[in-house]
């Protein structure tokens, strides 16, 4: 992760070092928003804005926190930011911000954004900061949607509430898959993800933890 | 009392935090590997979740609710809502009480502080623990419910964690089972 440069932190995060995919942060509200695709892009751009500006004013005061309450200081500025951004919602998206009830809120303790606060932003300038928030905050978006698309259009059988595969209950001809309405299909459509994006860049592949010896019988090997 | 047993037995099993609301996964998975710190942690989420969600719940009745000012006997108190400055004070509550169990841990329980390790920091941000409190203020529970509710999810994610450690670690040391073992064979087309 030697790559410092404005274009290296904004796109790296999207594909190469996808916060979801390879460093597995962020699950919880990945599994609980994705069953219907308005509510997860809500969802993107909340954490996009929580993420780029947390980071930009962790940098900002970076050289002034005492390192024995970093964390409390990080809480509290990402607390005030998703305060903004739930205020926001209730007053121009309030349907939205119902269905997501507590996930706003959990937005603070969304792993992605203290990861890059401690990891990133404690260490490096402002705007590379904002930047890198940024970046973290569509790789993040980037899996939510991809996830969200394949359960609303099978899970309900439409894209963004519009119907595309009319389903049986409307005269249509499409029986929903209703195991893609529940939070463990996010949980195999990830794991596929991740698989995917693996044999595209095989560099990502971990060690084995146990190797067996070459040409070893099964029964040898236990 | 029914009600209160019916709560408890609803956010143990029915509305278990971990796997009925995903709340609290990265920690579910990272620490799961072995049984005896899975549950260690697990205490120390359930004693974390008994103390804060009744507190938070103290916080919100007596302070950031809407009237709530009402006991200070400032004139205009009943007019002041600042329930939007909760997901501030319930967060500084949650970190300030982790500090100090890592604190009482290590000095009491080292051989507890020296399992959960970098995880105990992490409690902070266990979605568990704030989706708890949050849950708490949306559906309005009492003081007396927000106790039953804070200790009964704090029980049922510990039981999940645990279980999942035990099959881990039971997976882990098991032999593959026989009618598999050809598969697992490295010169197997599988491998």
């Amino acid at each position: 992760m030697a790559e410092t440069t404005p274009k290296g932190v904004l796109t790296t995060p999207i594909f190469k070092n996808n916060p979801i995919a390879l460093q597995i942060l962020g699950i919880c509200s990945a599994l609980a928003v994705t069953s219907s695709m308005s509510v997860s892009l809500v969802m993107t751009l909340a954490v996009i804005f929580v993420t780029a500006f947390s980071s930009m004013f962790i940098s900002l005061i970076r050289n002034h926190i005492p390192s024995s309450i970093r964390i409390i200081v990080q809480m509290t500025i990402i607390a005030s930011l998703v305060i903004v951004v739930d205020q926001i919602l209730k007053a121009y998206a309030y349907e939205i911000s119902k269905q997501l009830s507590v996930f706003v809120g959990l937005i603070i303790t969304n792993c992605i954004v203290m990861g890059r606060a401690e990891g990133f932003a404690m260490s490096n300038t402002p705007g590379l900061s904002f930047l890198d928030g940024i970046g973290n905050g569509l790789g993040y978006g980037f899996i939510l949607m991809v996830v969200s698309f394949i359960r609303e259009l099978f899970g309900s059988g439409s894209v963004f509430g519009f119907t595309v595969l009319a389903p049986v209950q409307d005269g249509g001809w499409y029986v929903p898959n209703g195991l893609f309405l529940l939070p463990p299909s996010a949980f195999f459509i990830i794991g596929l993800l991740i698989w995917v994006l693996r044999t595209l860049n095989p560099e990502q592949i971990e060690e084995n933890e146990f190797k067996m010896k070459e040409n070893t019988q099964p029964k040898e090997a236990v | 009392m029914e009600h209160y047993l019916s709560l408890f037995i609803a956010s143990v099993f029915v509305e278990n935090m971990a796997l009925a609301f995903f709340l609290g996964i990265c920690t579910f998975i990272a620490v799961s590997k072995k049984v005896s710190s899975a549950f260690g942690l697990g205490i120390a989420v359930s004693v974390v979740l008994v103390i804060t969600v009744p507190v938070n719940n103290l916080i919100l009745t007596y302070l950031l609710d809407e009237g709530a000012l009402t006991w200070t006997g400032i004139s205009g108190a009943e007019n002041i809502d600042l329930a939007f400055l909760g997901y501030l004070s319930y967060i500084g509550v949650i970190a300030a009480i982790v500090q100090i169990l890592e604190m009482f841990l290590d000095k009491y329980v080292p051989v507890l502080y020296n399992a959960l390790g970098v995880f105990l920091p992490l409690i902070t941000v266990n979605c568990a623990i704030l989706g708890a409190t949050l849950f708490m203020s949306e559906r309005s529970y009492n003081f007396g419910e927000s106790v039953v509710y804070g200790f009964g999810s704090g029980v049922g994610w510990a039981l999940a964690i645990t279980a999942l450690a035990g099959i881990r670690e039971k997976l882990k040391y098991s032999d593959v089972p026989g009618s598999l073992q050809d598969w697992a064979s490295p010169s197997s087309p599988w491998v």
